[in-house]
């Protein structure tokens, strides 16, 4: 429970003694999060559609509506994902991950890598 | 970390739902209104006979066509069934471009074209559920795909808060304030939940290679048609050839295609390139037989009436894409199956409305703690009543306006659509010069006193009223009528209870009611 850094929730009976430096780091993890989450969970969506259309071994227009289906909810588990990671900072690294690991996969399937 | 973890999902379902709750509540009651299309559209038209399909409506309606359109580049032929009984079709002009469609209703008897006033009917509703109106097709489509991905978000996150799903299943607390709006808010949820994660997510589906285009422009470079051919099989189009030709009678195709289909019935007949020696006959299985939304058709060659491609039952992925596409439709579904559709979908409107107040009353407890009402809450509270009171208001009106508006007049189906945003726009601007809950009252008795008076206006304009259509056993437009007035006792009970509620103890200043530390996950749902 302990953790280091602001919550990004504003509990309103706090906020008013909220020192104004600590205000702003939650408004900037908020804006990061929300970023992370909606952009960056697109990109990451978008990323999973075309690496599970050019890879999951069915045929192509299949595979192209499997990962398309899919997509929304790699989209909604990203955003879940970034507002409930401990800190803004470890919700980025996920999503980052995810990305990477799926390249990776992406890389392998196409014959790229060994 | 678990409280936590619970505290963030609260935050976020309350910021997913609130920040879209407003374009959502409209998606959604005009989605349900979207389940009677085609009764609304008869009804919307009370100059159309009652009808019975025939087995003759096919061959009828291509000999109109080869009367009235005989150098159109295609036909679309809807048959009529039980529940549109409405021969209607549709054909692309000459040389037109893009989207130039011309259409007419026929006369099943004579094939005649039958004037009927000029409405959009149910098509509104279900137009405006997905890409609303007075925007580009495509910003609309694009928003209320983006609301989606929030209501999804916010359904979640909503499931990960809500700790005792099951125990909220049987609880209500009336009378109580904030904690009734909780508990309501729980039990339109819970109870239709996997309709709602249902509908959500086949609405996504429905448009996703717009919202999602990344893996088919990936592993089809060179277009859309090829996949068009792979995953739905269809054929690809024929180009015109030139030299005319007779095309062959459509009645043993029909016939063919029923048989092939084990009974099933030809819902849609699309013909190319009439009278050409190219032209292709294709007929579509209806949408009303199946699960599937993946249209089962066949192909026949337009002089020879031979067989060129059955569709056949299409991928298993496609057909999961068939199946969520109708889902959500719910085009199959039978009049029960078709009645718990509709209540879902009122469930999930109440669900989104519950929780736009429940906002409101939170926000504004909290700004009464700490002294001061600010604008935030005045305008929280304003548009909650203009979206939620003022929608069923406007569209009582638009049912009013297809009533009163002149039969002549031009562009009149745009001014139907115009009477209901004004009136729209009214219900937004009425709050303004009313205090407290008075703007609540007043528009859910204006349009429960709308929707009850719409049957005695129909006695009083068109011959389809209420005595009529029942001694005829035109059941559609009857159990409209009755419909009308089951919304206006349902806006009547919601003025009521507006009006007799007395602020419970819990929003006054009653130190149980507010949460204390160890629950404020409870009440921050």
């Amino acid at each position: 429970m302990a953790r280091i850094g602001p919550s990004f929730r504003s509990v309103a009976s706090l906020r008013v003694r909220l020192p104004p430096d600590t205000e702003r780091r939650r408004l900037g993890g908020l804006l990061l999060r929300s970023l992370a989450g909606i952009g960056g969970g697109y990109a990451l969506a978008a990323l999973a559609t075309v690496v599970l259309s050019l890879s999951l071994p069915l045929a192509r227009s299949e595979a192209v509506l499997a990962a398309t289906m899919a997509s929304f909810a790699v989209h909604a588990a990203a955003i879940i994902w970034a507002f409930a990671a401990r800190s803004a900072l470890r919700a980025v690294t996920g999503l980052v991950t995810g990305a990477a690991l799926l390249t990776l996969i992406h890389l392998v399937v196409q014959g790229q890598l060994p | 970390m678990k409280e936590g973890f619970r505290q963030s999902m609260a935050w976020l379902h309350r910021w997913a739902g609130l920040l879209v709750g407003w374009v959502l509540f409209a998606v959604f009651l005009t989605g349900t209104a979207a389940y009677l299309r085609p009764e609304i559209s008869y009804w919307m038209r009370p100059e159309l006979a009652l009808s019975r399909p025939g087995p003759a409506d096919a061959e009828v309606a291509v000999r109109a066509m080869q009367a009235m359109a005989p150098n159109s580049p295609s036909w679309f032929i809807n048959l009529p069934d039980e529940r549109d009984t409405t021969l209607r079709v549709f054909w692309r002009e000459p040389g037109a471009r893009g989207r130039g469609f011309r259409e007419a209703v026929l006369d099943p008897a004579t094939g005649r074209t039958v004037e009927a006033r000029e409405t959009l009917g149910g098509e509104f509703f279900y137009r405006f559920h997905f890409q609303l109106h007075y925007v580009g097709v495509l910003w609309g489509r694009w928003i209320v795909s983006i609301c989606a991905m929030f209501m999804l978000v916010a359904i979640v996150s909503g499931i990960i808060t809500h700790r005792r799903i099951f125990a909220d299943f049987f609880t209500f607390r009336p009378g109580k304030g904030q904690r009734s709006w909780l508990d309501g808010h729980n039990i339109c949820a819970v109870l239709a939940l996997p309709y709602h994660l249902m509908i959500t997510y086949t609405g996504l589906v429905l448009f996703m290679l717009m919202v999602m285009p990344w893996g088919i422009d990936r592993a089809y470079p060179g277009g859309r048609a090829a996949f068009n051919a792979e995953a739905f099989g269809s054929a690809p189009p024929r180009p015109r050839a030139g030299n005319a030709a007779p095309l062959s009678p459509v009645l043993p195709l029909v016939q063919e295609a029923e048989r092939r289909w084990g009974g099933g019935r030809v819902g849609r007949i699309v013909v190319a390139n009439p009278g050409d020696a190219n032209a292709t006959i294709q007929l579509v299985r209806a949408d009303s037989e199946r699960i599937s939304y993946n249209p089962q058709s066949l192909t026949f060659d337009g002089p020879t009436g031979a067989l060129i491609q059955d569709s056949g039952e299409g991928h298993p992925v496609a057909e999961v894409r068939g199946w969520m596409y109708g889902l959500h439709i719910g085009r199959f579904a039978g009049p029960l199956l078709r009645a718990l559709f509709i209540l879902s979908g009122l469930a999930g409107t109440a669900m989104v409305a519950t929780g736009c107040v429940l906002w409101a009353t939170k926000t504004r407890q909290q700004a009464a703690r700490q002294g001061r009402v600010g604008f935030g809450t005045h305008l929280l509270e304003h548009l909650n009543v203009a979206t939620i009171a003022g929608l069923p208001l406007a569209m009582a009106a638009f049912f009013w306006a297809n009533r009163l508006l002149p039969a002549g007049m031009p562009q009149r189906a745009d001014w139907e659509v115009h009477v209901f945003f004004a009136t729209w726009g009214l219900c937004l601007i009425h709050p303004l010069f009313r205090r407290g809950r008075q703007a609540w009252i007043e528009q859910f008795a204006i349009g429960a006193l709308a929707f009850a008076l719409l049957p005695l206006l129909n006695v009083l304009v068109t011959q389809r009223h209420l005595l009529a259509t029942l001694s005829e056993g035109d059941h559609v437009r009857a159990g409209f009528d009755l419909g009308l007035l089951g919304c206006a006792l349902m806006l009547g009970a919601l003025a009521w209870k507006v009006a007799r509620h007395r602020p419970a103890p819990a929003s006054s200043r009653v130190p149980s009611s507010i949460p204390r530390p160890g629950r404020s996950v409870e009440a921050a749902r």
